[in-house]
């Protein structure tokens, strides 16, 4: 049977956080979430990610290939657990070793927690809670041919699951959304290139390509805004103005027009 | 590097070693047992996802996603999927409280009779003083179709108000106005379903990302078969970052940009000919007045440049298909009913109605927006969308009532008209539910005058909201999982609420409540109800061939079809998802055209004020925030409003992302931290406006309304901004500690200055 993954995609993510809301409502850890969503630069765009356990295929699981205590184990089916509480010994080998900064060691309970790719659910044939709920399928699962029958690989996407970290390959069981032309993510290239360049390979912000500066009037045909029956506004607008004072007492008389009820 | 897989994994008890003889406890494990998985909808928004609510004991516990439901297939935002935790919420209400000794006096504890006995009498004091009309009824949205016709009939025939309206005025009640102008039908035109047959998808004033979560899934879905998007909204919002085209036009200056689109289109011979001739009236006028809106000059008043708007227009006008979302960015405008008839005016001319993926529609924002806006509890409204000075409307409705026609008062004062009314105490005593005034209107300084001059206030609420505070008595009600009943989606779809739960406490279901009071008030014959199904079925007795066609719906019906689209009119009809197919709604069957001159919105930027201000929401709130605000996870993901500013205006202004800044109107002032960003207009500012007291950004809004719904102008005003070393005094109330935390959170959500830089270890 085709193997199911989750396949991430940043184009289609809004940002909203479903998956961290539902990531916390597992029964296994409640109140805490495995998966994390950031803003890639707020102050450019309102663009963010997705990054959760990408399940090493080959080299299988570097985690638990580090592990001294043989903590991290492997199910049959490929899912990479997080460290067994009883065997875990805290020394972080994992949190160093895994190539996307995924382990994080919960220092009060003292052991490794990450995504299990919802076990509870993924053994017994249901989705996992994060890619359940996503509004955007930013985090879709399923299998690579449930992936393409989906649509997104007609429009220029592909998804790729090779990484390379200088000279070491990584392929992974899930995958993450790109473009035709890519056929692997050299992370270590993006990094180095990101801290020579500084903010130069920030690419331009995108929102503003379409917007000139107002010019108040420009000769279409207007009519005049209705008048607020409310608090009369104090100065009217059309004048420049004294400093705003708190509103006055509102004596809207009753013989305004606004104030008839609406028919 | 490859390495032997079996050294990993798990093979039984051989390699398992128990050593440490037990596996240490984790707290965060659940020992629950559910007991029941009870179907229902989220609360929250209009699209109104399935869900499971996970019930242990008598408790809900939690969510399960549910995949049958054909709008949402499972998926949640991050407001569904907690939304189950306002239900054992430690600040639920779970007694009535009263003000014994006048307006000064503390809240305290009463029983139900001690509380209900005193409304009763005192309404009728007052009533009797000052005439029935000094009563009012402020209802919502947010709660089920009985309960919103019950307020209706609870206002006209209990108390027997003219002025009853409600919450739903702030929200797309400009909406209502346009379909009402243009199409005859006050609902959306198609099912969400729809889009995927679209070619075009142009959103306007809506942040669907943020607002909709679930409506994005079929916006990708749509763009995955090729669908372009088109976006207008003065702030780069989740799902403008990547469309197609972006037009991030000024705030207020929709009615010329739709306009010029209409211009372009007819120039380019666009437009439907065929469709105008068959299906519509009024094409003449339209045409020769958008004409004169040159792309070029219109240009200049929204801030765009002229050929993104003459591209989009193309788009538009070539596809076979389009369709146009709004939502509260164009609608909460001194001319939101015009910007509303400009888009219909569009997707008339180039005769994008009655066939799959094409149309024109509201993004109803509230959970029962839909429903709330045909079930009677409106100023001018009878259930059914039916019209509160039609004489055979009254004549019908009285006759199911089993009131005398003279009984039946006739339209009053819509929400926002309450208000002033309050103010020259026209009105002097309001029975408000489902309604948080304090965090929604605009203009807070003034509101707040109006509810403390009040008589007598009672509030109806699970919590102890801004505008509870203010009550002289607040009964304890019930949220959505204690109680049963109908909700009209943003689609028009009828679903249903089940029962999760009993009420904590002595809180009890809102229903009981207002019909305990009516039997109070001397009128227990009109209102003999003991299930929420009595209410339903008198209900649609009353919309029985009126336009909101409710008759032929049953609960039985909306489970076996997961919902039914009205208008339904038999037993036998399955309902309209799609309206418009072969006729609209005006006695003739044709659409009508209206010619919209633009209007600038009633404040334009000055010396003194030199910045356009406007508000909108958050993904992790809802409405005034009442509940999302009580939610852990959302609360800490939101905790306070902040003011997205322009880096070219901050740099001016000498701002810095995270520096506390002023922004005064001619309303008031405010103090909140500032986000530096690139993804909003340079002369533009916004404001979350979920939050209250001195958080609220509604103290800077303009009151203005428009002159035919009265929804007031929530989108633009003009504002001043400034640095300040003061912080504001909510930041003294916060704990630093929870300062701090929530500073580092903001750094991790609206954080502007990090650029990205990754650490290598």
């Amino acid at each position: 049977m085709a193997v199911k993954r989750i396949f991430l995609d940043p184009s289609r993510c809004i940002g909203c956080r479903s998956c961290v809301t539902a990531c916390r409502e597992c029964d296994t850890h409640k109140g805490e979430s495995m998966i994390y969503i950031d803003y890639v630069n707020r102050g450019n765009s309102v663009a963010t990610s997705p990054t959760l356990c990408m399940h090493c295929e080959d080299p299988v699981a570097p985690c638990a290939q580090v592990c001294p205590a043989q903590a991290i184990l492997i199910s049959p089916d490929g899912v990479v657990h997080q460290a067994d509480e009883a065997r875990c010994i805290h020394c972080q080998n994992c949190v160093y070793a895994c190539p996307f900064g995924v382990p994080k060691l919960d220092a009060e309970k003292e052991f490794m927690r990450k995504c299990n790719l919802c076990y509870d659910r993924t053994s017994v044939g249901k989705g996992p809670m994060c890619a359940t709920v996503c509004p955007t399928q930013a985090i879709f699962y399923g299998t690579y041919e449930e992936w393409v029958l989906a649509g997104r690989g007609q429009q220029g996407a592909k998804p790729v699951n090779v990484f390379y970290f200088g000279q070491q390959r990584v392929r992974t069981r899930n995958y993450v959304v790109m473009t035709n032309e890519d056929e692997a993510l050299d992370l270590m290239a993006l990094a180095e290139a990101a801290i020579a360049g500084n903010e130069s390979a920030t690419p331009e912000p995108t929102a503003g390509q379409n917007a000139t500066t107002w010019i108040g009037s420009a000769g279409i045909p207007q009519r005049e805004a209705p008048a607020s029956p409310w608090t009369p506004r104090t100065p009217e607008p059309v004048t420049p103005t004294k400093p705003a004072k708190p509103a006055g007492p509102a004596t809207p008389s009753p013989a305004e027009p606004n104030l008839v009820p609406v028919p | 590097m490859s390495v032997d897989w079996h050294n990993f994994r798990p093979q039984g008890v051989e390699t398992y070693d128990f050593h440490s003889g037990r596996p240490k406890e984790t707290p965060w494990d659940s020992e629950e047992q559910i007991d029941r998985y009870v179907p229902t909808h989220c609360c929250y928004c209009g699209v109104q996802c399935g869900m499971y609510l996970k019930v242990a004991g008598d408790k809900v516990v939690g969510v399960e996603p549910r995949e049958d439901f054909p709008v949402n297939h499972g998926m949640l935002c991050p407001k569904g999927a907690t939304a189950y935790q306002t239900v054992n919420h430690p600040d639920r209400l779970t007694y009535p409280l009263m003000r014994r000794k006048g307006k000064n006096s503390p809240l305290e504890r009463a029983t139900w009779d001690e509380a209900l006995d005193t409304i009763a009498r005192r309404f009728r004091e007052i009533q009797a003083q000052h005439g029935n009309d000094a009563v009012s009824i402020y209802s919502g949205s947010s709660m089920t179709n009985e309960k919103c016709y019950l307020m209706g009939k609870f206002a006209r025939v209990a108390v027997g108000t003219r002025h009853t309206d409600y919450n739903g005025r702030l929200c797309m009640s400009s909406a209502t106005g346009a379909n009402e102008r243009s199409l005859g039908i006050d609902r959306a035109a198609n099912p969400i379903t729809d889009m995927l047959h679209a070619d075009v998808i142009f959103v306007v004033g809506a942040n669907v990302g943020e607002c909709f979560p679930i409506v994005t899934s079929w916006l990708w879905k749509a763009r995955d078969r090729g669908c372009k998007l088109i976006v207008a909204d003065p702030r780069q919002t989740p799902i403008a970052r990547t469309a197609d085209i972006y037009l991030p036009l000024r705030p207020g200056t929709d009615s010329a940009l739709l306009n010029a689109m209409l211009n372009v289109v007819i120039r380019e011979g666009l437009v439907d000919e065929e469709f105008i001739a068959a299906r519509t009236n009024g094409w003449e006028e339209t045409r020769s007045l958008a004409l004169q809106y040159d792309p070029e000059q219109v240009a200049k008043i929204c801030g765009l440049r002229a050929d993104a708007i003459i591209e989009a227009a193309r788009l538009y006008g070539r596809a076979k298909a389009a369709m146009i979302y709004t939502a509260r960015g164009l609608e909460h405008q001194s001319k939101g009913v015009d910007n509303g008839v400009a888009c219909a005016n569009l997707a008339l001319a180039t005769g994008n109605f009655g066939h799959p993926g094409a149309g024109y529609m509201t993004l109803t924002g509230q959970g029962n927006g839909q429903g709330g806006r045909e079930m009677g509890q409106k100023a001018s409204q009878l259930p059914g969308e039916r019209d509160i000075e039609d004489p055979e409307d009254r004549a019908y409705i009285c006759s199911v009532w089993g009131i005398d026609e003279n009984d039946l008062p006739h339209s009053g004062y819509p929400a926002t008209l309450q208000i002033p009314a309050m103010l020259r105490q026209e009105i002097r005593a309001c029975f408000m539910i489902c309604s948080n005034p304090m965090v929604s209107l605009p203009d807070q300084h003034t509101v707040e005058r109006a509810l403390r001059g009040l008589d007598l206030f009672v509030v109806t609420d699970f919590f102890l909201s801004e505008t509870a505070e203010l009550a002289d008595i607040v009964l304890p009600g019930s949220v959505w999982a204690e109680d049963e009943g109908t909700t009209t989606s943003l689609e028009g779809r009828v679903i249903k609420y089940n029962k999760a739960v009993e009420p904590p406490g002595e809180a009890r279901r809102d229903w009981e409540i207002v019909c305990d009071l009516a039997r109070r008030l001397g009128k227990g014959q009109y209102f003999p109800f003991s299930s929420v199904r009595e209410i339903f079925d008198e209900m649609r007795l009353c919309t029985k061939g009126a336009k909101a066609d409710y008759w032929g719906i049953t609960y039985e019906k909306i489970d076996a079809q997961n919902g039914v689209f009205w208008p339904c009119p038999t037993p036998e009809s399955v309902g309209t998802p799609r309206l418009y197919e072969e006729r609209f709604g005006f006695p003739d069957g044709k659409a009508r055209f209206n010619p919209i001159y633009y209007i600038p919105p009633a404040e334009e930027p000055d010396g003194e004020y030199p910045m356009v201000l406007t508000t909108g929401r958050v993904i992790y709130h809802y409405l005034s925030g009442n509940q999302t605000r009580r939610t852990p996870f959302l609360k800490e993901m939101a905790p306070y409003p902040w003011v997205e500013i322009h880096q070219e205006t901050a740099d001016r202004l000498g701002i810095r992302d995270n520096d506390w800044v002023q922004v005064r109107t001619r309303r008031g002032e405010m103090t909140a931290p500032a986000l530096v960003v690139r993804s909003i207009r340079p002369d533009t500012i916004f404001i979350p406006y979920h939050y209250g007291h001195s958080q609220a950004a509604n103290i800077l809004t303009n009151p203005v309304l428009e002159p035919m719904m009265k929804i007031p102008e929530y989108k633009v005003c003009a504002a001043a901004i400034a640095r300040t070393e003061q912080a504001p005094d909510w930041a003294a109330e916060v704990n630093p500690a929870v300062l701090a935390a929530a500073l580092r959170k903001r750094h991790e959500l609206p954080s502007a200055s990090d650029s990205p830089r990754p650490t290598l270890r």
